[in-house]
């Protein structure tokens, strides 16, 4: 469903992604892992065009982009069929929890307000909010934010969610209500592409595991060769100080 | 000290005041500000987003008049002008120069109160399909306005006051009203006292309206 080929990007002098693949097909979960500063948020957002690209292909639902010649259009369609979780939710501070799941659907795609509320209502539900609908973010935890962050993202009904270290900024006690939702998306087949340091979650949720390091992939694999095969030494140092 | 005389000058004059307040003070403030707001809001989007020629000319324009007095812009329009043919009334080129002159300093405000809303939540908005436009006009500005308001809140206020100077080229607003009541009654220290008391009245007006507005725009983040 998606592949990405040899992407490049320079942030000046200084290369964080050195020509990185991958291969997501539809209903896997690929967890992005690696120590901080492999590139593994940039290349997440090089994906969704939140960054410009130096170089490198994309192939989207068999048709294929050159990610450093992107025209606005393209990219408007791109996104369209894809929805991305910020590691800082993002939500927008001036709407409701309802207003944050529709406020796209409404301006952007048009739909009729009453038709959007339907559709955000049963996004809600789905991550166990809708008794919050009309709480403004600074009113909800910051469990509750990512939820209603998911819930923005899934109201869009796209192919494909990107989620950047969607836990990194939760006090530990919340960290369990976001990973739930996902794992229950996850078992309902949507396609997921997550940078995280979620050990726990890479193992037992994703189907596949990316690991960086410093913009290049070490190693991709199946989640359970990763973790119970590991073939690069690389690898295993990373699996032996996570104590996994 | 205050006899009878006196007593009947100050009331007398208090509407003789005020009503050019109502007629001229009022409506030049709110036609002005109005204006400024219009000029300070597409000064600050042009130089928030980056608009290259766009985006000089703005802090030119914010440069030449944020760095001369409001007298001088004053004499330079009602006097200057007219020589080189631009004739104008007074209370136009009023209007002119207090809008031109606020809609500088709101500039500033605004921008800085763009570039105070998180960045992300733009990132978001991208992310679910919105244009630019449409993430400046729902998400941005309206919190940049609500960060904006009691700065632009303060301009108002000091306007209301500034208006004054739009005598030195003869618009007859409270203070020329003032000034001709006493030069016919030779009282200077009570009846400036009493204009400076109706433009604190409208002060105080202004700044109950703040504390509602301020409220108003607070409503997402206002504790439940």
């Amino acid at each position: 469903m998606l592949e990405i080929r040899d992407i490049k990007k320079n942030f000046g002098e200084l290369q964080v992604l050195k020509g990185v693949d991958l291969d997501v097909e539809k209903g896997d979960v690929v967890a992005i892992l690696g120590p901080s500063g492999s590139g593994k948020t940039t290349f997440l957002r090089c994906i969704n065009f939140l960054e410009t690209t130096d170089q490198g292909t994309m192939v989207f639902d068999g048709e294929s982009f050159d990610m450093s010649r992107m025209s606005k259009k393209d990219i408007a369609r791109i996104r369209r069929k894809t929805a991305f979780v910020f590691q800082n939710f993002n939500l927008f501070l001036n709407k409701t929890a309802l207003e944050n799941v529709t406020e796209g659907l409404v301006t952007a795609r048009r739909i009729p307000k009453a038709q959007a509320e339907e559709t955000g209502r049963k996004a809600l539900d789905k991550v166990g909010l809708s008794d919050r609908w009309n709480y403004y973010p600074h009113q909800l935890s910051g469990g509750q934010q990512q939820r209603v962050a998911i819930a923005r993202a899934l109201a869009t009904e796209p192919e494909i969610i990107f989620f950047d270290e969607p836990t990194s900024a939760l006090d530990p006690e919340l960290i369990g209500e976001v990973l739930e939702v996902m794992r229950e998306l996850a078992q309902e087949g949507m396609t997921m592409l997550v940078v995280t340091h979620e050990m726990n979650f890479a193992r037992n949720v994703s189907t596949r595991v990316i690991f960086m390091e410093n913009g290049n992939v070490v190693e991709a694999g199946s989640s359970r060769d990763f973790f119970e095969n590991p073939k690069a030494e690389r690898t295993r140092e990373f699996l032996r100080l996570v104590n996994v | 000290m205050i006899n009878e005389r006196l007593y009947g000058i100050l009331l007398d004059s208090f509407w003789k005041i005020l009503l050019p307040g109502l007629k001229v003070t009022i409506p030049l403030t709110v036609i002005s500000f109005s204006l400024a707001m219009v000029i300070a809001v597409v000064m600050a989007l042009i130089q928030f987003a980056n608009i290259r020629v766009l985006k000089q000319l703005a802090r030119f324009y914010i440069w030449v008049i944020r760095g001369t007095p409001l007298l001088v812009q004053l004499y330079v329009i009602f006097f200057g002008l007219p020589k080189v043919g631009i004739v104008l009334d007074p209370f136009p080129s009023a209007v002119i120069v207090f809008s031109l002159n606020e809609g500088a300093y709101g500039a500033e405000i605004i921008r800085a109160a763009l570039e105070a809303v998180p960045r992300g939540q733009m990132e978001a908005g991208y992310c679910v399909g919105m244009s630019y436009l449409q993430i400046m006009r729902r998400i941005v500005l309206p919190q940049a306005l609500r960060t904006a308001f009691p700065s632009l809140s303060n301009s108002l206020i000091a306007m209301v006051k500034d208006t004054s100077l739009a005598a030195n080229i003869t618009v007859t607003e409270m203070f020329m009203a003032t000034q001709r009541i006493v030069a016919r009654t030779y009282e200077p220290l009570a009846l400036y006292c009493e204009v400076g008391l109706i433009y604190l009245m409208f002060s105080t007006v202004l700044t109950r309206l703040q504390h509602i507005g301020e409220k108003k725009l607070s409503f997402y983040i206002s504790s439940k």
